[in-house]
C-alpha cells in the first residue's frame, strides 16, 4: 500500500544501515520515544541492522503503560455500576487493575464496550439516553484531538450522559524527566512522529538545547526509523544537537493547528502521575472547568492516585529506558500476555509485548499485524 | 495507541467545520473518517488517520522528494 510499502523496502533499509555504519565512530545510545516505533524496531529487526556501537533504548511512549492503576480501578468500578457503560479502546481492555481487568469485568457482567473511535461512544450515548457513558480517555497528544472533539460533539448534541475519564499525558515532560535523571544514558531522541504531527515541535528546541541532545522527529516504518537514526547519529558525530524532521510527509513545525485549537478548547495542562515513573509536573491534560459536565471525575468523584505499592513488574525502569524487557526475571515466565504483571506486556505499544511477540519464547514472530486506521 | 494509517479520501461531506467527514479508502477497505482537522484535504488527497480522525494531509511531493534523496544516497556514496 502506498505510503507503507516504499518505507519497508529492504534494499533501501540496508543502504541506510550502511550510511549509519559509515557515520559511526563511537558508541551512542538513542531513545525512540514512541511504543509504535519500539514495535517496528523489534518486529523488523531494525536494531540488528545497526552497527554494534548504536544502542536503541525504548522510551515512555506507551500511554496505556503509564496510566495509573487508580484510573483503571475507577473504570472497573464504573463498568460494574448499573446503567453505566465504560467505553474504551481495545488496548486498555487487558491492562490489569488492582483486581481484574476490563475484559474480566465484562465477563462478570460489567458493561464494557470496546470502541474504535471516541465518537462511537458519543453515538452510543445518544442512542441510549437512560444510560451513563464514560469514555476512558487515555493517550498522548496524538489522541487528545479526537477525544476533545468527542466532548464538543456531545455538547453540541446536548448529551447529558457522556463524560471522559481522562488520563491524557504529554511527551515533552517525560523526555525532560528522563534527561533530568543524573545517570541517564540517552544521548539522542527519535521523537514520536504522530505526536509531533499534532503538536509540532516548538517545545522540543529548549530540550535539545538545554540537555544538548539531538531530537529527530521520526516516523514508524523501517526506512523512517533508520533514516531517523542516521540523522541523529550524524548530529552526534558532528557535535550538533538540534531538532530535525525525518517525518516530513506528515509532520510540520507548527503541527496541526485545527487539532491543537480543539485540544485547547477542551483541555488544560495539569500535573499527572505516570505509572512506574511518578508525578510529573504539567505532564498531562484535564478537562477545563467550564466543561466539567463532561468530566467523569466531576460527575463520579475525583480519582486519587497514590504512591505505588511494591511490584515485581519493572515497567518504570523499562519506560525510562533503564532496562530492556528480557532483563526482567518475570519476562515470559510469571509475566505473559495471558497473565500480565504490568501493562507493557499487553499493550500494543508495550516494549515487553513487542519482545515476547517478535523475539520471545512463543515461537517465530507473526508478522501479520492488524493496522487499523 | 498513536498508530495512524494512510488512506485516500474518496468523498467529502458536511459543510460544518466541526463535522466535516468523508469516505477514506485504506487499500480497498472504506471507512468514514472525520476530516475536521484537515480542512485542506479534498477528494483524492492522502490523509493520515488515527482513531477515526484524519490528523494530517500527507504531502505527496515532500514524500517523493525524501525518497529521491534516499535514492541519491545509494549512488552518491556519502551520506550528506
Amino acid at each position: 500500500m502506498k505510503f507503507l510499502d516504499e518505507y519497508r523496502d529492504e534494499a533501501l533499509a540496508r543502504r541506510l544501515a550502511d550510511r549509519i555504519a559509515r557515520a559511526t565512530t563511537r558508541p551512542w545510545t538513542l531513545m525512540e520515544v514512541c511504543g509504535g516505533q519500539t514495535h517496528a524496531i523489534v518486529r523488523f529487526g531494525i536494531d540488528r541492522l545497526l552497527p554494534p556501537e548504536i544502542e536503541l533504548v525504548h522510551g515512555p511512549g506507551c500511554p496505556v503503560c503509564v496510566t495509573p492503576i487508580e484510573i483503571i480501578d475507577r473504570a472497573l468500578e464504573l463498568a460494574a455500576q448499573p446503567r453505566t457503560a465504560l467505553c474504551t479502546f481495545g488496548d486498555m481492555a487487558r491492562v490489569p487493575g488492582s483486581g481484574s481487568d476490563l475484559l474480566g469485568c465484562r465477563a462478570e457482567g460489567g458493561d464494557v464496550r470496546i470502541v474504535y473511535s471516541p465518537l462511537d461512544a458519543v453515538e452510543m450515548a445518544a442512542a441510549e439516553p437512560e444510560r451513563e457513558f464514560v469514555f476512558l480517555a487515555v493517550g498522548f497528544e496524538t489522541t487528545a484531538p479526537a477525544n476533545a472533539m468527542a466532548v464538543l460533539q456531545a455538547r453540541r448534541r446536548g448529551l447529558r450522559n457522556f463524560s471522559l475519564l481522562v488520563a491524557h499525558v504529554l511527551v515533552p515532560p517525560a523526555m525532560e524527566a528522563i534527561l533530568s535523571a543524573p545517570d541517564h544514558r540517552v544521548q539522542g531522541f527519535l521523537a514520536a512522529g504522530h505526536v509531533c504531527t499534532v503538536t509540532g515541535w516548538a517545545d522540543y528546541h529548549a530540550i535539545a538545547r538545554t540537555h544538548r541532545v539531538p531530537i529527530v522527529v521520526t516516523g514508524f516504518e523501517p526506512v523512517d526509523v533508520l533514516q531517523g537514526v542516521a540523522m541523529c547519529v550524524e548530529q552526534l558525530e558532528a557535535g550538533r544537537y538540534t531538532v530535525e524532521n525525518q517525518y516530513r510527509r506528515s509532520a510540520r513545525p507548527e503541527g496541526n493547528r485545527a487539532a491543537r485549537a480543539t485540544v485547547d478548547e477542551v483541555f488544560e495542562v495539569a500535573d499527572r502521575r505516570w505509572r512506574g515513573i511518578g508525578v510529573l509536573p504539567r505532564s498531562g491534560l484535564r478537562i477545563r472547568p467550564e466543561l466539567g459536565d463532561f468530566d467523569a471525575e466531576r460527575r463520579f468523584g475525583p480519582v486519587h492516585c497514590d504512591e505505588e505499592a511494591e511490584s515485581p513488574c519493572i515497567a518504570g525502569r523499562i519506560l525510562r529506558g533503564r532496562a530492556k524487557p528480557d532483563a526482567c526475571p518475570a519476562f515470559g515466565t510469571t509475566c505473559t500476555p495471558e497473565h500480565p504483571l504490568g501493562a507493557p506486556m499487553v499493550s500494543s505499544e508495550g516494549a515487553c509485548s513487542a519482545y515476547l511477540r517478535y523475539r520471545g519464547t512463543a515461537g517465530p514472530s507473526d508478522a501479520t499485524e492488524s493496522a487499523r486506521p | 495507541m498513536c498508530l495512524a494509517v494512510p488512506g485516500r479520501v474518496e468523498s467529502v461531506e458536511g459543510s460544518d467545520p466541526l463535522e466535516r467527514r468523508g469516505s477514506v479508502d485504506f487499500g480497498g477497505v472504506r471507512r468514514e473518517v472525520q476530516l475536521a482537522f484537515v480542512p485542506e484535504a479534498e477528494r483524492g488527497d492522502w490523509v493520515l488517520v488515527h482513531v477515526g480522525f484524519a490528523i494530517a494531509r500527507i504531502d505527496e511531493d515532500e514524500a517523493e522528494r525524501m525518497l529521491d534523496e534516499l535514492e541519491r544516497m545509494e549512488t552518491g556514496g556519502d551520506a550528506r
